[in-house]
């Protein structure tokens, strides 16, 4: 492993948390995203409209 | 025939859903090669600093989250501002969709500048106005999510937050001159620094960087990469939430053709 020094544990503990930060709010988009879309894909099976489409 | 602007085009929602996909996949495999480079000049090719040692890689990381937090809620406050004015729902989804990414790089920017702080200072935390405002700014972030939470009425949560965000944005130029105090002599303006632990600004300056450019550089480049994965979640969450109302929408339409026909059965 990288030698970091005697204040290594501080250098990765900043990076894990922008790790864990980052790909959980990437993780919460793409499931938020896909949960949107599987809900609309049902609905327009069900042939339900948008009331502005007509 | 009414003259449309580019901008009124492309702030269609229908016409932002098409565009959007292939401009967000652009942007994130563009933030990615970046962003690969700049941890790569972080901890294979900038030097160790001769005060700070190793712990100067900290920065690669905390300085962009600390610009990206102030850039986050310039871009909702200009939203909302856009939103209150010209009344485009487009406007109001920048919005929000802007909130829970800026409020991320926020905390980012608190976890990581205490995690500096603790071996250059010795200490994680010191209450003062740097740091405060920072804090504060991230309780605005959780106040503009928890507000728009509360109220049911989509379009009554969308002005009350919108008036809210604008109201907050006080707090930027507050973060900016709590370190570095602000004098412009002409207009008679002197406001001192506060007393604080935190160092002055080393690249936004009026006299040019401070920094190395063997520093300097990889900075910037992670600057560069984080700024555009910002762009591209922005995208990313402002389609979620038109998926979001569409399907909000056609739930009610559902709902309401249904009691229709309810009542057409009970008539009959």
């Amino acid at each position: 492993m990288m030698d970091l020094g005697k204040h290594a544990v501080f250098i990765w503990a900043s990076y894990g948390a922008v790790a864990l930060v980052i790909g959980g709010l990437i993780a919460w988009l793409l499931v938020d995203g896909a949960r949107h879309r599987r809900s609309l894909d049902e609905l327009e099976a069900r042939g339900v409209r948008r009331r502005s489409a007509g | 025939m009414a003259q449309v602007s580019i901008t009124q085009r492309l702030a269609n929602p229908t016409r932002f859903l098409g565009f959007s996909y292939y401009l967000m996949m652009g942007i994130a495999g563009l933030s990615a090669v970046v962003l690969t480079y700049g941890m790569y000049l972080a901890f294979f090719v900038a030097p160790v600093d001769y005060q700070q040692g190793h712990t100067v890689k900290i920065m690669f990381v905390h300085v962009p989250a600390a610009w990206l937090a102030m850039m986050g809620y310039a871009i909702v406050a200009l939203s909302s501002f856009g939103f209150l004015v010209f009344r485009h729902p487009l406007a109001d989804v920048s919005a929000k969709a802007a909130v829970p990414i800026g409020a991320a790089f926020t905390l980012l920017a608190l976890v990581t500048g205490s995690l500096w702080g603790k071996p250059m200072w010795g200490t994680y935390w010191v209450w003062d106005a740097r740091l405060t405002s920072v804090l504060i700014l991230f309780f605005m972030y959780l106040g503009l999510m928890a507000l728009r939470g509360a109220i049911d009425d989509d379009s009554l949560a969308s002005k009350l937050t919108a008036v809210l965000a604008i109201v907050g944005v006080v707090i930027l130029p507050f973060i900016k001159i709590s370190v570095e105090g602000l004098s412009i002599p002409w207009l008679g303006i002197e406001i001192p620094s506060w007393n604080t632990l935190h160092q002055p600004s080393s690249v936004l300056r009026t006299d040019g960087p401070k920094i190395h450019s063997s520093i300097l550089i990889p900075l910037l480049i992670n600057a560069l990469g984080f700024t555009l994965l910002f762009l591209a979640m922005h995208l990313k969450a402002m389609r979620n939430e038109i998926l979001r109302r569409r399907v909000k929408s056609m739930r009610i339409a559902a709902v309401e053709r249904a009691a229709h026909r309810g009542d057409g059965v009970a008539a009959e």
